[in-house]
Order: C-alpha cells, then structure tokens, then sequence
C-alpha cells in the first residue's frame, strides 16, 4: 500500500531543518520550544537551532531547572511553563472596538481580521489532550468562541512523543499520555542512539502526508519502529506520580467541607501561577477602555484566576473571601465538576501546577490527603 | 471542524439601542425602556448584559412583557460601578445590549401541567418574576391559580408599586411585607416566610418560583418543604459575577453549573446539594 508506506517514515536529525522550511513555505508559522529567561518556553521557530538542543529540565514541586543534557536530543525535556493556549486562547485579546458618532450613533467593529496560520512544533500527548478539552469548552457548546475557533482552524500540530518523564509528570494516571494516540497532522519520536540521531515520523491527516511527501526521508525499518515503542514505554516507566481518579467526582463533592482546604489555604498564597500555566483553564475578565475623547471605546479580554478575590466580587463583596474556598473552587472545578460539565476531566496530568507553585503544592498529594481521610470510605471500611 | 453558520454570529458584541424612558421605581432604582426594532423575544427569567459606553458591563435580567419584546425594559439597582453610571442614563442615550441568555421560568410546564404558580419575591428580586405575571395576565386561560408574595426591606423600596396594586385581581393573589414599616405603612411587617406560612396552596399542584436574596430564599426552601413541596417544584434565580454570560469565562459557576447557560433559573433540586454551602 502506497498510502501506509507514507505514513511512517525516518527523518534524520540532519533534515529537521528541512520540515521547519517545509512548514514556512505552506505558509504557516512555527512556533515550538526554545529557551528564554532560563526556561524552556514557546516562541516563534525559524531553524533547528532555535530548538533547545542538547538540554533538559529538572522538576520538582515549587522548583524548574535547565541542565546541559550529554546528548544532542531536541525534545530531551518535559513541558515548560508555557502552553499552546497562549496561542489559541490569547492572554490578551481585543474583543471589539466602538465608536460613537456626533448623533450619539454607535458603530461596533467585531475583532474579526486574519489570525496567523500556526504549526505548533513539539506538542506533547498532554498538551494534544489540553487542546481537546479546550475545543470542547469553547467550541463545543451551543456558543462557540468564534476568536478561538479561527485560531484552531487554521492549525498545524507536529506531536513529540515524550521521551523523558518531567519530575512532577502524571500523565498515565490521567490516561493522557506520554504516547500522542490523534488528533496531531505529523507525529515525531526520536530516536537517538549509538547508530544515530532521527526522527520516526508519522502523519495522522491529509495535511500532513502533504508535508511529509515534500520533506527528505528514509523508509523506517522494523528495528527503528520498535526502538520508537520502547521511546513511550520507558518514559511511562519512569514516572514518578499518578493520581488516582477512581471515582473522584463525588469524592471531592463529599468533602467539600473536608478540613485539608483549611491545611492547603495555609500554604497557598493565591498567586494565581497554577491557573496561569495550567494547559486547560480558560477563565478570562474583560476590561473596557475609554480615549480621552469619550468617543472611542474597545472591549479587552484577559485570562483571569480564580484564586483573585475579584473573581466573584458582586455588589456587597466577593463570594469566595477565604484562599480555602478559592483553592477548592479551583481543584473540584478541575477535577470533579469538569465532568459534569464538560464529559472529562479539566486535568491533563502535565504536572506544571506542581512545579509552577512557588510553595509546592501538589495537586495529587491534596487528591490522595482527602481520598485517605474520606469520611464515607470510613464508615465502609468499619463495617 | 467548526461550521461556518455558528460561527456568523458573535455572542461577545453588543448592539446598542436607545433609551426611550428612564421611570424611577424607587431612590435608587430605575427601569430602563429600550427600543429594540430588532428584537427577537425573550422567555421570562431571562437576563441581557447591558454595557455602559466604555464604562463596563453587567447582567440584568428582563423585566417588561414578553409579548412586547421591542420595548425591552431592565430594572436596575444602582449598587456597583456599572450599575450607578447605568441607572444615571438619560432619555435618548445608546446602551449596550447582549442577549438575551440563560434559561428560563418554567412556564410552558406550568400552562401543561395546570399548575398553580408561586412566585416568591425579595427586594430587586420581583424584576424576572414580572414577566411571569404579564405572561400570565395576558392568558389567564392557560394558566392555574397565581400568588404573589413579595417582600422588602422598606415601603419605599416597594418596587413597580402602582402595578403590584392593580395585579391584585382573582385568580392572582398578592401580598406584600417589609422589615421595618413607615407612617404611612397599613400592611404588614416582617419577613417573607410570615407570608409563606399563611398562604394557602396546594403543595402537589403548584409550582413555586423564586427571586430574592439568598438567605431569604433558603429559609422560603425550608418552609416550601415543611409544607409538603416536592423539590423538583421549586425553581430559583441566582446571581453571580459574569463576564461573557455564555459559558466561557467561568465568573458564574456554582457546582457544576454556570448561571449564565445553565441558569440563571434552576431546578432547586439540581443545586440544592451546593446551595447554602458558604463561600461555594
């Protein structure tokens, strides 16, 4: 078969260069990870030496370093404080602006203009998971974000399947990862050994046969493939966390007056970096500007936290006072409500909430605190 | 993925309509009557999101007839940043407007089943109930018996004061009181479940809807079910913050429900298990 000999190749090291231009010249632009202010983060990408060559990171709750690798590996890392929302849910984005004419007449302009056409290079089976949860939050209700379907539409996604596990990854309790398993245009595993450095290479759309066939590769042989298997395999070895979900939706329902929000609210400081990285939040504000003139006005949307205490401000004061009621709003939308709401968890196991919490606070260690004090499995186990 | 028909229209841009009148219900209450040519009806317990030109934005729900939904009338309470500047507008000016959003009072069932309606009122709470009571009066036919109990804090905080005389007209019941009285005040004084525990309604065949402040409308729950209301009879409007008020901005959720999609009216039934839980 023509078609399946296509869909898996080899793409050595040395022709990386070669997908970047070939992705450039279909028109779009690559974005991918490359290193910033002491971290890996995500950022337009013209060659492979924009790529963090040679490096990787080491995390642990409430701490994120670089290290040199003693490889040339280019995905030899984990996930970085950054995540494809920016470019899909921008951080920042006019909504509309107004004009208000001499006869009180008010002219609306919708932000409705071009939006670039990104190929996000070096998506990780997590973040393909986050990218599935926020296409069904914000395009698959009966309104659709129409600011965020234009950025989706227009998409190309180079997956990696991970070949580390980060230091506070739990992707294969959340079913997650590290193998990509959809829903990505070409799909890389690298392969580096004695024999070599490349890529296996693999198309899940038309659109990326289309690039692959434009692209210099080898046929990838049997030993290579199964070398691409053993990739994921040893990755998901070495994972060091999990969550258990069994039944997590009424546990956390259960306790929600259970005292470890008291214990967690100690430690939180409600600095909002957990939501701010999370791969699948997608609160936002909105923030109206007014010239000087009076007569122009333009609407702006922001992400925004739950942990602000302006979050549910409403006349009289805000709902959620106490850091205990922010934290939990937080942690049962993620991992309970979530379900209700939209059929899966808010969770992707990405484990950037752990390392991003400047105290360390462990989402899973809080799951596993309220599962080992549950009052309802007490009375079960006693009888 | 996305079809391209959904996409047409944007729910996050306002049109903006013009103020026809401005009526003031109370010293710091106004209802707000917008021409709206345009319009495509609404169902009562329904809200808008009203935006003040670059001054901000706020959900209010629709307070006029359903039956005349080209003049669209908001009562406001002039209590937040939004809300004062918005209840200070003049005849004439443009007001933003998004909408309408949010589910509705279940009067369709109410008309099929022959129910006998409720309608339980605290303070400001008495504007999305109003287009229950128009809806009502204007096919008496289709529907079952109405009472009215509303209350407030003052006299003088009584809103669409002249109206709540003329809806007093069997089959419709109405009965108002206040915390505290005036020298001029003849009714009574006290507080709305003084009200729920005279009035006489059939507890299988009625159904209850309510507006008001959440403490009052707990102990309205607790009452309605001492008196034999089955839970899944009783609906309420609730209140958040909200920015987008489709289901995007994630201000509004109580549980695992948004108000602005998923509400602003719900089963009692549904939200009871998050419902007097502090700070939720």
């Amino acid at each position: 078969m023509v078609v399946a000999a296509e869909l898996r190749r080899l793409l050595l090291n040395a022709n990386l260069d070669a997908l970047i231009k070939a992705l450039a010249e279909a028109g779009f632009k690559v974005v991918g990870p490359r290193i910033k202010e002491g971290a890996i983060v995500y950022d337009e990408i013209r060659t492979h030496r924009d790529l963090p060559v040679g490096w990787t990171d080491i995390q642990r709750p409430g701490s994120y370093r670089l290290q040199k690798r003693d490889d040339d590996a280019v995905f030899g890392f984990a996930v970085g404080p950054h995540s494809w929302k920016k470019y899909l849910h921008p951080p920042t984005l006019r909504l509309w602006s107004a004009e208000r004419g001499g006869d009180g007449q008010v002219t609306v302009c919708a932000e409705d203009g071009e939006v670039p056409r990104l190929a996000l290079l070096g998506v990780r089976a997590c973040e393909l998971a986050a990218i599935g949860i926020q296409d069904k939050v914000l395009t698959g209700g009966a309104t659709i974000d129409p600011h965020y379907a234009r950025r989706r539409s227009n998409l190309f996604i180079i997956a990696v399947n991970c070949m580390v596990a980060g230091g506070t990854c739990f992707c294969v309790s959340m079913n997650t990862g590290p193998e990509v398993r959809g829903g990505y245009d070409l799909a890389l595993t690298e392969l580096l050994d004695e024999s070599g450095h490349a890529f296996l290479i693999e198309s899940g759309s038309e659109a990326g046969t289309e690039i692959l066939r434009r692209i210099p590769t080898e046929v990838a042989r049997d030993q290579q493939i199964n070398a691409a298997a053993d990739v994921v395999a040893k990755t998901a070895e070495q994972m060091g966390r999990a969550m258990e979900t069994a039944g997590i939706k009424d546990l956390l329902y259960a306790n929600l007056e259970h005292e470890r929000w008291d214990d967690v609210a100690k430690r939180c400081l409600g600095c909002t970096n957990c939501t701010m990285v999370c791969p699948t939040c997608f609160c936002t504000t909105v923030e109206d500007h007014l010239d000087l003139s009076g007569n122009r006005a333009e609407r702006v949307r922001q992400w925004d936290s739950c942990f602000t205490l302006d979050f549910t401000h409403l006349h009289g004061g805000s709902i959620r006072t106490s850091l205990k009621s922010r934290y939990r709003q937080w942690m049962t939308h993620k991992l309970a409500s979530w379900i209700d709401q939209f059929g899966s968890s808010g969770c992707v196991g990405c484990g950037r909430c752990i390392t991003w919490c400047p105290v360390g606070i462990d989402i899973t260690e809080e799951v596993a605190a309220i599962r080992a004090s549950d009052p309802r499995s007490k009375s079960t186990s006693s009888a | 993925m996305v079809s391209s028909a959904r996409l047409l229209s944007d729910p996050m841009t306002p049109r903006f309509l013009e103020v026809r009148r401005v009526i003031h219900e109370t010293t710091d209450t106004v209802t707000l009557q917008l021409i709206d040519p345009h319009a495509h009806g609404f169902k009562p317990g329904q809200f808008n999101m009203l935006y003040l030109f670059g001054g901000g934005e706020v959900a209010i729900s629709i307070s006029g007839e359903p039956a005349n939904a080209s003049r669209l009338e908001h009562t406001i309470r002039a209590v937040g940043s939004v809300t004062k500047p918005l209840a200070a507008i003049r005849r004439g000016a443009m007001v933003g407007v998004r909408g309408p959003f949010g589910s509705a009072w279940p009067l369709e069932e109410a008309a099929r089943r022959g129910s006998d309606l409720l309608l339980i009122a605290g303070g400001i709470g008495l504007a999305p109930l109003r287009p229950v009571i128009y809806e009502v009066h204007g096919n008496r036919s289709r529907y079952g018996r109405m009472s009215l109990l509303y209350g407030a804090r003052n006299p003088a905080d009584l809103l669409y004061a002249k109206e709540v005389v003329r809806w007093q007209c069997p089959p419709t019941d109405v009965r108002t009181i206040v915390d505290h009285g005036d020298l001029q005040w003849r009714g009574r004084i006290g507080v709305l479940t003084d009200l729920l525990s005279e009035v006489n309604f059939d507890p299988a065949k009625t159904i209850a809807l309510m507006c008001g402040p959440e403490v009052m409308m707990r102990f309205a729950e607790r009452e309605l079910s001492r008196r034999g209301m089955a839970a899944e009879n009783i609906f309420i409007s609730l209140e958040r913050n909200m920015k987008c008020a489709v289901g995007f901005c994630g201000h509004c959720m109580i549980g695992g429900s948004f108000i602005c999609k998923d509400g602003p009216i719900f089963h009692y039934s549904d939200i009871a298990p998050f419902f007097g839980i502090r700070e939720l």
